[in-house]
């Protein structure tokens, strides 16, 4: 318990994935705090990532946690971006009214 | 001692920040519990000797996507109240998935052992950390052996910059914008005669 092991750091990782997952489902209606939701996952994600890097001394880790950022922050543009139009085009970000492109 | 108590001392801000993302009624304070999140992340990274990464996270989520969160939250005018009505309707649903979700990845994070041989598996074995730093370490591998994936993501980067400005960006009707290449085109016979006007009979 006293000493810190990978396994701290995967089971916090773990708590935080599942709070990102759970926060979808409590804001389903809220698309910013849905990709908050996202966001923290990615998190987690990256707390794995550097955990085992860490713990195994293989820097590869790092560097993937390094393009896992990457990645996130393109898709947090993207994703705010189509929020913004979004709004301008219906005057609502909620979930429910995203249903235009139903087929 | 005291990496036991700053780890224990990040973990629980880390957890309980993230929770409150989740459950705060203003949006605005979600995404200050999010920056706090990405701070106590960082945190913990640096305890796991990863540094650079923990710079990068700083600067990456809390200096440039936390604040486009607040911007975007800022400038859209939503009624966030009549956003959370029925949220407590999935609620069970959430609780159980997340449960269950929770108990199968502690179960089997929980158990993790390495193999004694797994070292010898190491892709880009760390240098010791008295001769050789992390930032350092991470430039020698990244610019080298990841050097295409590191030239992709900056290409993910600049598609995405692309991608939102073409998205938001909006043509108004209305608007006296200066057109260029009209002035520049422009013929001083279009604007101007002269005139020889007799001296004494006026214009």
């Amino acid at each position: 318990m006293l000493d810190i092991g990978l396994s701290h750091y995967l089971t916090l990782a773990a708590v935080l994935f599942t709070i990102g997952v759970f926060g979808i489902f409590l804001n389903r209606k809220n698309v910013i705090i849905i990709l908050m939701s996202i966001e923290m996952m990615l998190l987690s994600v990256n707390i794995n990532f550097v955990a085992f890097s860490s713990f195994l001394e293989d820097l590869s880790g790092q560097v993937f946690t390094m393009f896992v950022l990457t990645v996130a922050a393109a898709e947090a543009a993207i994703g705010l971006a189509i929020l913004v139009v979004f709004f301008r085009n219906k005057g609502s970000i909620a979930v429910d009214d995203i249903s235009t492109l139903k087929g | 001692m005291l990496e036991t108590i700053a780890f224990y001392l990040f973990a629980t801000v880390l957890t309980l920040s993230a929770l409150r993302v989740i459950t705060a009624r203003n949006p605005v304070h979600s995404v200050l519990f999010l920056i706090l999140a990405f701070f106590n992340a960082a945190g913990l990274f640096v305890l796991l000797g990863a540094e650079f990464v923990a710079m990068i996270l700083v600067i990456v989520y809390v200096g440039a996507v936390a604040v486009l969160f607040l911007f975007v939250v800022m400038m859209l005018d939503i009624n966030f109240v009549e956003m959370r009505k029925g949220a407590t309707r999935y609620m069970p649903l959430g609780v159980l998935l997340g449960g269950v979700l929770l108990t199968e990845l502690t179960m089997l994070f929980g158990a993790w052992k390495f193999s004694p041989q797994i070292a010898q598996n190491a892709a880009s074995p760390t240098p010791a950390i008295d001769s050789v730093e992390n930032t350092h370490a991470i430039g020698a591998i990244l610019y080298t052996d990841y050097v295409f994936i590191f030239q992709v993501s900056g290409l993910v980067l600049l598609v995405a910059m692309i991608g939102a400005i073409v998205l938001t960006h909006r043509v108004r009707a209305g608007v006296r914008h200066q057109k260029v290449s009209d002035q520049v085109n422009r013929k001083i016979s279009d604007s101007m005669d002269i005139q020889s006007i007799k001296p004494g009979s006026g214009a």
